[in-house]
């Protein structure tokens, strides 16, 4: 079987691809969806807060995703779903794998959007014993939100991820009692807005600096056991509190999930966990372009939308004209920044380009220092904190004659 | 005289906001913009939010929501009412799932498609 | 009445049932938890030891060379993957002679191909080894298994050969009755059968006491373990050890039979049963791994878990008839190298009880089973013509481990049944892979309950009140 694009993936990521390869004049796309329904892990998203970026409303993750999902039905896009791409090649070979059987499909542009998974608790090494009761708060919120039932009756959730915030509401207004949610480092890494909303609402304790250092109960969980840590992350002997408690969330970071693209050979980068990309989001496989959470973890989907239409459009421009004559340069991470992405941005673009990066502590008056192309530029930010991705655009003259950029956040000099 | 204190989440500076009660107008400091000042006010005189949950479908759970803020006091007794919903016929997204759940005029509406099943 | 009740259904007992089943006999197995391999057979190392270290003359030593030579067959039997890797145990500067010593006590027990490798030949075989490591004894008949698959295949064999199967069945009286004994459960439920095995493992104290046997003691001992991502998989080959002390093999570093790698484990004396992991282990498991390999991927950990090994104040394995009670065979006290003599021991019990009884051989005994994962070895061509019969074959559940419907339809189908959450993933590897169940948890928790017609509270981790919902349906 032979298609001009297959997408691995029918999430939002997926979904804002096709679409944009579509309007740039692709007719022959394939979407391949591993569950029985588009719309990726929207679907068990209830909450509202989506969209206000983009749409400048404030939407839930299913209505989000029927915007996508309607204009994709609207093109008459083709989305395989309850299938599983088991193997991946840098030649652009795609096998699946459904009900009717394994085939392997010859695409001639692929564009990688299989999104992430939550770090499980079992690389935390958590001292203690291992009963029911223990959910990441993404499985504890498909436990709630799509079969409608309740893991626990009392709860302590552990890291202060966006999902492990919203869970603590959800489950809250469901009747269950959240003690308190412990965050290891000395600043959460959810969205400001959900600490107030989620937590604060309810009164339900942020414990900053603070971890699990043990789990007990035999057969289902019977309490946990909460200490302060040091600056180096070690708990601090006398601190300890016993939490009494049926439950707990472990909302503990996202790993993009590059299990296909490591097979298939292509780089990832140690930050990211994602491919290694250039502007138009093509990883070093000719032909193979990624977006969304499976290229770095986002906290707005509104912007995994618009990362995937530059990727869907970018499939399109390399399908209709072959592989650009790119003149690419690396772009850095500098003081302060953990990551920057693209990676590589192609100098010879004519187009304005757009870097997304994050910070790696909160900064108050920050300002953000572009070095390497036409002179140094910077940028004032009121606030950046770790947990909110930032962004900036470059102009084509600037990095035109650039032989490499780099990309730092500095404290504004009073 | 009360005196609150809270993180404006209007934009990404995060004022700490304070805010004092009495007499009269409540007195907001620490805000940055006039955003923060009325964020500020509605959270102290009468905080609102947009309540999401679910409701029962025949074989499946379908995603409803407030269809605009309601009183952030009347969040449990809500949840209380939208716990005794039961849908049974197909619904797009915006149709009305049990009009005025707030005793205040904002309906619950579906917030996904059911197609009844 | 049956002619033979085992009592525990770790890897010896479900060997002694498999054995027994040669034999025309009528077999039960009693086990106290909600699954078989519930104990030491599922949190272990998964070493099938050469045979190197047991003293000489102990019924270790003899069980241990016993059950190597036995495994390759069994396992083939069985469809239970096993790999002869060979195994190192390294000697750092000044340890030559502790090397030599242990190299001559293999030789004495009959360990074949043992052999002393340099600094370089060593290197060559892991490139990873650590630098303090100047040579090691090289045991080319050491090999890995999955113990609770090895478990769960051999009591499968005995009951797809007629053995019976009464899990929750925890034992806690027997009283004599005409020609043989009647075990009484704490649920009620009794038991009646001509002759007992007692394979209780850290229970086989108190199962001799009910029979009045208290000929021997059971110490626990701890041993907590770090598993390592699959992706870690090519970073060790061999199964490497350090020079053993006092206190045992110590900490071990070793490739899976599934592909992983495993590191651990400590040892910790314990009072009472307790398979809670320790922050001190992490510690205890990383300072000594290091002492076998450099730069191991630590932040590749997928999960940590602890065993309890029963040991008996005989320090060799009991393997008799009781003396102070007709009609008990004891199989106890089976410490390392248990899991590698438990074919032996299995076979050695049942020819004990066959001659006992009189029993002939059972003619119609069928000693194969489908290979565990027979479906994930097939070509993709093969594959297809099984999704064409059964399209549920084609519906991956497990994303990290590419576990399809049917597999797991299959082992809630196939002797002896999975009836839990715990159960599906011993019996599939799904949702033992880097997610740890994150994504296909509820997944496999809507096809427990269809299967079993359960409600939502009712279904569980690992049986008992381990109820994966405590908050009830909104």
């Amino acid at each position: 079987m032979k298609r001009d694009l297959v997408i691995i993936g029918g999430g939002p990521a997926g979904l804002a691809a096709a679409i944009a390869a579509y309007d740039k004049g692709v007719r022959d796309i394939l979407v391949v969806e591993r569950e029985s329904r588009p719309g990726g892990i929207l679907k068990q998203c209830i909450h509202n807060g989506f969209g206000l970026t983009r749409f400048k409303e404030s939407m839930t993750g299913p209505e989000y995703a029927q915007r996508f999902i309607d204009e994709a039905e609207k093109r008459k896009i083709e989305i395989l779903t309850d299938t599983f791409v088991t193997r991946l090649t840098d030649k652009k070979e795609v096998t699946c794998m459904n009900e009717r059987g394994i085939f392997t499909i010859q695409a001639r542009a692929v564009i990688l959007a299989m999104g992430c998974r939550e770090r499980s608790k079992g690389a935390l090494n958590i001292a203690g014993t291992r009963p029911a009761g223990l959910f990441s708060a993404g499985t504890a919120q498909k436990y709630v939100n799509l079969y409608g039932m309740l893991p626990g009756k009392r709860v302590v959730i552990l890291g202060s991820g966006d999902i492990g915030l919203i869970m603590a509401r959800r489950m809250t207004l469901e009747g269950a009692k959240v003690l308190c949610v412990c965050e290891i480092r000395p600043h959460s890494s959810g969205l400001r807005r959900n600490i107030a909303q989620c937590l604060d609402d309810f009164g339900i304790p942020l414990y900053l600096q603070h971890t699990i250092v043990e789990i007990r109960g035999k057969e289902r969980v019977e309490g946990v056991v909460v200490a302060a840590v040091d600056k180096d992350k070690r708990p601090i002997a006398g601190t300890e509190k016993v939490f009494e408690c049926d439950t707990v969330l472990f909302s503990v970071g996202l790993i993009p999930e590059n299990e296909l693209t490591k097979g298939a050979g292509i780089p990832l980068d140690g930050r990211t966990k994602g491919c290694t990309v250039d502007g138009d989001r093509e990883t070093q496989a000719e032909g193979i372009f990624a977006c969304g959470n499976v290229l770095h973890v986002h906290d707005l989907v509104d912007f995994v939308s618009e990362e995937a239409e530059i990727a869907g459009s970018a499939a399109a421009e390399y399908l209709f004209g072959g592989e650009r004559q790119k003149r690419l340069i690396p772009v850095q991470a500098g003081q302060n920044v953990s990551y920057v992405l693209p990676q590589r941005l192609d100098a010879a673009s004519e187009s304005p380009q757009k870097l997304y990066f994050r910070v790696t502590g909160a900064i108050k008056n920050a300002v953000v220092r572009v070095e390497g192309g036409d002179g140094v530029r910077e940028w004032k930010k009121i606030a950046v904190a770790p947990g909110e991705m930032e962004h900036i655009t470059l102009p084509p003259a600037y990095f035109r004659e650039a032989e490499g950029l780099c990309v730092s956040v500095l404290a504004q000099e009073a | 005289m009360e005196k609150k204190s809270f993180v404006c989440i209007e934009c990404p500076r995060g004022c700490l906001l304070t805010v004092e009660e009495g007499e009269g107008a409540p007195r907001v400091s620490g805000n940055f913009c006039p955003r923060g000042k009325a964020y500020a006010e509605a959270e102290v005189t009468c905080p609102r939010r947009v309540l999401t949950a679910t409701v029962r479908g025949k074989t499946q759970r379908v995603p409803v929501k407030t269809r605009g803020e309601i009183r952030r006091d009347l969040l449990f007794s809500v949840m209380e009412k939208v716990h005794a919903v039961r849908v049974d016929g197909p619904l797009k997204i915006g149709d009305v799932v049990l009009a005025d759940v707030d005793g205040e005029g904002t309906d619950l509406v579906a917030a996904a498609n059911y197609d009844g099943e | 009445m049956y002619d033979v009740a085992v009592i525990g259904a770790g890897v010896v007992g479900a060997f002694c049932a498999r054995e027994l089943k040669k034999y025309d006999l009528d077999v039960v197995v009693a086990e106290s938890a909600d699954d078989v391999a519930a104990g030491a057979s599922r949190a272990n190392s998964g070493i099938v030891h050469a045979g190197f270290d047991a003293p000489a003359g102990s019924l270790k030593a003899k069980f241990n060379l016993e059950g190597n030579r036995l495994m390759e067959e069994v396992c083939r039997e069985l469809g239970v993957k096993f790999y002869r890797n060979g195994s190192l145990v390294l000697a750092g500067k000044g340890q030559e002679e502790q090397l030599r010593a242990l190299f001559e006590r293999g030789i004495q027990n009959g360990v074949t191909g043992l052999r002393i490798v340099g600094r370089e030949e060593l290197a060559a075989m892991e490139p990873n080894v650590a630098e303090g490591a100047q040579s090691a004894l090289y045991a080319p008949t050491g090999g890995i298994v999955c113990p609770y698959g090895l478990t769960i295949a051999a009591m499968g064999n005995a009951m797809d050969n007629g053995a019976a199967l009464e899990c929750g069945f925890k034992a806690v009286s027997a009283e004599r009755c005409k020609g043989g004994w009647t075990l009484h459960a704490a649920s009620g439920k009794t038991l009646s059968a001509r002759i007992v095995i007692n394979c209780a493992g850290y229970g086989s104290e108190q199962v001799a006491a009910l029979f009045g046997d208290s000929s021997f003691r059971i110490g626990a001992r701890k041993g907590e373990y770090m598993l390592l991502d699959r992706s870690c998989g090519g970073f060790v080959r061999h199964t490497m050890f350090s020079l053993p002390t006092a206190a045992g093999k110590g900490v071990l570093l070793t490739p899976t039979a599934d592909g992983n790698v495993l590191v651990g484990p400590t040892s910790v004396e314990q009072a009472e049963y307790d398979t809670s992991v320790r922050r001190e282990g992490f510690d205890d498991i990383r300072a000594k791994a290091c002492l076998l390999m450099k730069d191991i991927p630590f932040s590749q950990t997928i999960t940590s878990f602890a065993g309890v090994r029963a040991y008996s104040d005989r320090h060799d394995f009991i393997v008799e008839w009781s003396a102070a009670c007709e009609g008990l065979f004891h199989v106890a006290g089976i410490e390392s190298p248990g899991l590698t003599s438990a074919p032996a021991l299995g076979a050695y019990a049942a020819k004990q009880v066959a001659e006992k009884l009189g029993a002939g051989k059972n003619s119609t005994f069928d000693p194969v089973r489908r290979p565990q994962h027979w479906f994930r070895s097939l070509t993709d061509e093969e594959k297809n013509e099984v999704i064409a019969r059964r399209p549920e074959y084609g519906k991956i559940v497990c994303r990290c481990e590419e576990v399809t419907l049917g597999e797991i339809v299959d082992a809630m189908r196939t002797n002896p049944p999975a009836r839990t959450l715990d159960g599906i993933k011993l019996r599939t590897r799904a949702g033992m892979g880097r997610c740890q169940s994150g994504f296909c948890q509820p997944g496999v928790f809507d096809i427990l309950r269809s299967e079993y017609g359960l409600q939502a509270d009712e279904v569980t981790k690992n049986g008992g009140k381990s109820f994966v919902i405590a908050g009830g349906e909104l």
